[in-house]
């Protein structure tokens, strides 16, 4: 039962993911990248494609590069895997199959003083990640071009710290080559990767609450997708313990599948009256607990 | 949850699946694809940040 108990946890299961998603192991070795076609395919979570181990791609960069080209100004085939991980399971991808949502779990395990953002802060900050999509993912790589109509992946490139800790961090230990061409960019970089690694052990999941596009995309989902989480009203004492377990800080008893819940299942464990449940609802589950 | 918004949801669910697939299949056919692949094979400086 220990056992069982064990494989089915948050933790392992997003330990396989993170192993899953970066297969390609000895590329840690060598400096190089995989260069497969198991790339055209698009990971759900945020996993760099330029890690040495990945064995795909991750879909914001993915969108960038499509949008940033100079062939097309729409992305049917990126949105359409964006929309099909989205309606399928909404943000069980941020709890439970990224790596960059897992190394901030772990690095918020730390133990240090543990912060809590004011709601009044907190409120608007959560809406940054939809601006970070609308803007240096979709817009700036559409407006901004060179003279050949190629944008490069904003993003990426000014934003996302994943790029430099899965990334550039091992290749540029790895390789001779890019350690001679390191500047201003790479310090930017690195200076962002340690504010979200320090803020990680501060604050829970800091990058996916307030910045992260990906995130935002899967949070327009979560309303709609098959994977669900219901309140059972006949069952709740409105005691609120779920509410004070969420890291999310999601009003559970409100609304449930709310865009900022990583579904992540600590509050159904905490509710003594297992009043919460979740899973893949059928027309008729989602009848009852409504 | 009223019946009609629970059966919204429900067609929505569904529509987005649909339009999930579709889009898949429209962009396999402009050959987005292979601009994924390319971009995903080759080390990419920006992002990593080096260039
Ligand atoms: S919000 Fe982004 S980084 Fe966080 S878990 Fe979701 S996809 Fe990963
Ligand atoms: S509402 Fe529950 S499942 Fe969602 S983030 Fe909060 S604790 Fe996790």
């Amino acid at each position: 039962m220990r056992i069982i108990n064990f494989l089915k946890s948050r933790p392992f299961i997003q330990s396989i993911a993170a192993v899953a998603a970066n297969a390609k192991i000895f590329g840690f070795f060598t400096g190089k990248i995989w260069q497969g076609n198991s790339k055209v395919v698009c990971v759900p979570g945020l996993n760099c494609y330029s890690c040495p181990g990945a064995v795909g791609a991750w879909p914001i960069g993915a969108l960038q590069a499509v949008l940033g080209g100079n062939k097309h100004n729409f992305s049917f085939y990126v949105v359409g895997i964006l929309i099909l991980f989205g309606a399928l399971l909404g943000r069980v991808i941020c709890g439970f199959l990224c790596l960059f949502g897992f190394i901030q779990d772990l690095l918020y395990k730390i133990p240090t003083p543990k912060l809590k953002v004011p709601q009044k802060i907190d409120q608007p900050l959560r809406r940054l990640k939809y601006v970070s999509l609308a803007i240096p993912v979709i817009a700036l790589p559409i407006l901004l071009t060179n003279q050949f109509g190629i944008a490069p992946p904003y993003f990426c490139q000014w934003i996302c710290p994943v790029g430099t800790l899965e990334g550039g961090i091992p290749l540029v230990l790895g390789n001779e080559s890019l350690r001679s061409m390191l500047g201003f960019l790479f310090s930017w970089k690195m200076g962002i990767l340690v504010f979200t690694i320090l803020t990680s052990m501060l604050i829970y999941r800091p990058f996916c609450k307030y910045l992260c596009p990906l995130g935002a995309v899967y949070a327009l989902f979560n309303r709609f997708s098959f994977y669900r989480m219901n309140v059972d009203e006949t069952k709740c004492t409105g005691c609120k313990a779920c509410e004070k377990k969420c890291k999310m800080n999601v009003e559970i008893t409100k609304n449930i599948n709310s865009p900022e819940c990583i579904r992540c299942g600590d509050c159904k464990s905490v509710c003594k009256q297992g009043a919460i449940t979740s899973g893949f609802c059928s027309r008729r589950q989602t009848e009852v607990a409504a | 949850m009223t019946k009609r918004t629970r059966n919204l949801t429900l067609y929505a669910k569904y529509g987005l699946l649909a339009v999930g697939v579709l889009f898949i299949a429209l962009g396999l056919l402009r050959e987005e694809q292979l601009v994924v692949l390319k971009k995903a094979v080759k080390i990419c400086l920006e992002c990593i940040g080096v260039g």
